[in-house]
């Protein structure tokens, strides 16, 4: 029991440390390198072993667009829901890097549901004819696209970081709904877009051939995400700094010659 | 309550309220279809419910960012936000008046507008039901994208871009209802209480959050 007490408090001493940018800035920067060798890595066995899986006997090649595809749009989910603890981090703890965080990741998260987007259109045209169908799966996928781009839109309008990060968080945790929807549209509505094969945890629908170069993938695309994602919270982070320096450099500007003309 | 409700109703209608340009920009979206598809009255008649819906929605997402802007121009936002009263309740009030403002008259065109697409009185009589129901739901996520752009310059472009992801489920449901009381096999009522519950979960959540961003937005 004390025990258990201890380590939560030892993690909640660690949360708090990290608010400190310099403290962030440190670990970032060991981190960085080390998650970037780690994708690097990973997504070379993950294409070598994506592009050597044997065809598909009713796909063919364009089965390969799986192993880009798929993990693409679980990353974009997953960034939204990075997204979404920020927010819920920002507006109840004020965890000054919860902002940061947020908006560092609408850009990454927006990126990876393009690719989604564009590889699943490249996909569907061989496979069901079309590039693209208003099918329940696709549109809530369009429709996350379109939150993203609203977020950083808002980001962008408001030039006050504080009041900015307030409503960037509420938007956020609003446009959360959208998560669920996308996970379980496939199963809720009869679409084209085929139900989830990977996650039946007993026994996933799809042959090892297939499922390690997946795997792989997924986790490559996850460190390439959080590689990104540290990298441009630093850069947020600097800019911020140069900002205040700007302000702070400014004000020592104008006081002495405000004194001087008195 | 009641003099906060009727004061917004009056200034809505007065000159420069712009509460009936809600109206006319209905009028002008319903009138350019048939030059986009053709004056086909058979297409017409059958596309004529998702037109008159997607022309209510725009035309209500027309007016939102006047529901506090106005407000925080004449300093008026600063003494409702300082007074007693629960903040929520004024920013629920305030989306009453405004859709009696600004969606009321627009269901009242409803049916001459259901004409001009060559509706049956039935799928008119559906259209205007689901648009009582609706179009308040629309107000109230309007609330919470007006509370964060109030602030802006330009907020009102940027309001719609952020509430129009929001407004999907209630145009899914307010015209799969309105289709379900015109054909057959299709259900009318789930989608219509559906509807419902996303008007009065809306008309929770709105004005809470709302209410909550505008109080820390004056600090």
């Amino acid at each position: 029991m004390s025990d258990e007490t201890t380590k939560t408090a030892g993690f909640w001493t660690w949360f708090w440390d990290l608010a400190n940018p310099t403290r962030f800035l440190a670990i970032a920067n060991w981190l960085i390198p080390v998650l970037a060798i780690f994708t690097c890595i990973l997504l070379a066995i993950g294409l070598f072993l994506g592009f050597s899986a044997p065809q598909d006997y009713q796909q063919g090649a364009t089965v390969q667009i799986m192993f880009i595809h798929v993990p693409a749009s679980w990353t974009a989910m997953m960034c939204y829901s990075v997204m979404s603890i920020s927010a819920l981090g920002s507006l109840v703890w004020r965890h000054p890097l919860a902002d940061v965080s947020i908006r560092a990741a609408a850009p990454i998260g927006a990126a990876f549901t393009f690719l989604a987007l564009l590889t699943g259109s490249l996909w569907g045209k061989p496979m069901w004819g079309t590039w693209w169908v208003w099918d329940a799966r696709l549109t809530s996928v369009l429709i996350l696209f379109i939150i993203y781009m609203g977020l950083i839109a808002l980001s962008r309008a408001i030039e006050e970081p504080t009041t900015a990060a307030r409503s960037l968080a509420i938007i956020t945790l609003i446009g959360f709904i959208n998560i669920p929807i996308i996970k379980f549209s496939v199963d809720w509505w009869n679409t084209l877009h085929q139900p989830a094969s990977v996650s039946r945890l007993a026994k996933p629908a799809m042959d090892a051939v297939f499922l390690y170069p997946l795997l792989t993938m997924a986790i490559a695309y996850t460190t390439l995400f959080f590689t990104l994602h540290l990298l441009a919270m630093r850069n947020e982070i600097l800019r911020r700094r140069i900002r205040s320096m700007r302000m702070s450099a400014a004000r020592k500007f104008d006081s002495p010659s405000a004194s001087d003309r008195k | 309550m009641m003099a906060l409700l009727l004061r917004d109703i009056k200034l809505a209608f007065r000159v420069g309220g712009g509460a009936l340009t809600g109206i006319l920009f209905f009028l002008a979206v319903v009138t350019i279809v048939p030059f986009a598809v053709g004056p086909d009255l058979n297409l017409l008649s059958k596309i004529g419910p998702a037109i008159l819906w997607i022309a209510a929605l725009l035309a209500s997402l027309l007016g939102l960012d006047r529901l506090f802007q106005q407000d925080r121009e004449d300093g008026t936002l600063d003494v409702i936000i300082i007074q007693p009263h629960s903040l929520t309740a004024i920013v629920f009030i305030k989306c009453v008046s405004h859709w009696l403002a600004n969606g009321l008259p627009l269901l009242l065109a409803t049916p001459i507008f259901g004409l001009f697409m060559n509706m049956e009185p039935l799928a008119i009589g559906a259209v205007l039901a689901t648009l009582i129901v609706g179009t308040p739901a629309i107000t109230f996520i309007g609330a919470i994208g007006a509370a964060v752009t109030v602030s802006l310059p330009r907020g009102g472009l940027l309001l719609a871009v952020l509430i129009l992801p929001l407004v999907i489920p209630v145009l899914i449901f307010g015209v799969s209802a309105t289709y379900g009381a015109i054909q057959d096999p299709a259900p009318f009522t789930s989608p219509f209480l559906i509807l419902c519950a996303l008007t009065l979960f809306f008309s929770v959540l709105g004005p809470i959050t709302a209410g909550w961003m505008l109080a820390q937005s004056t600090d």
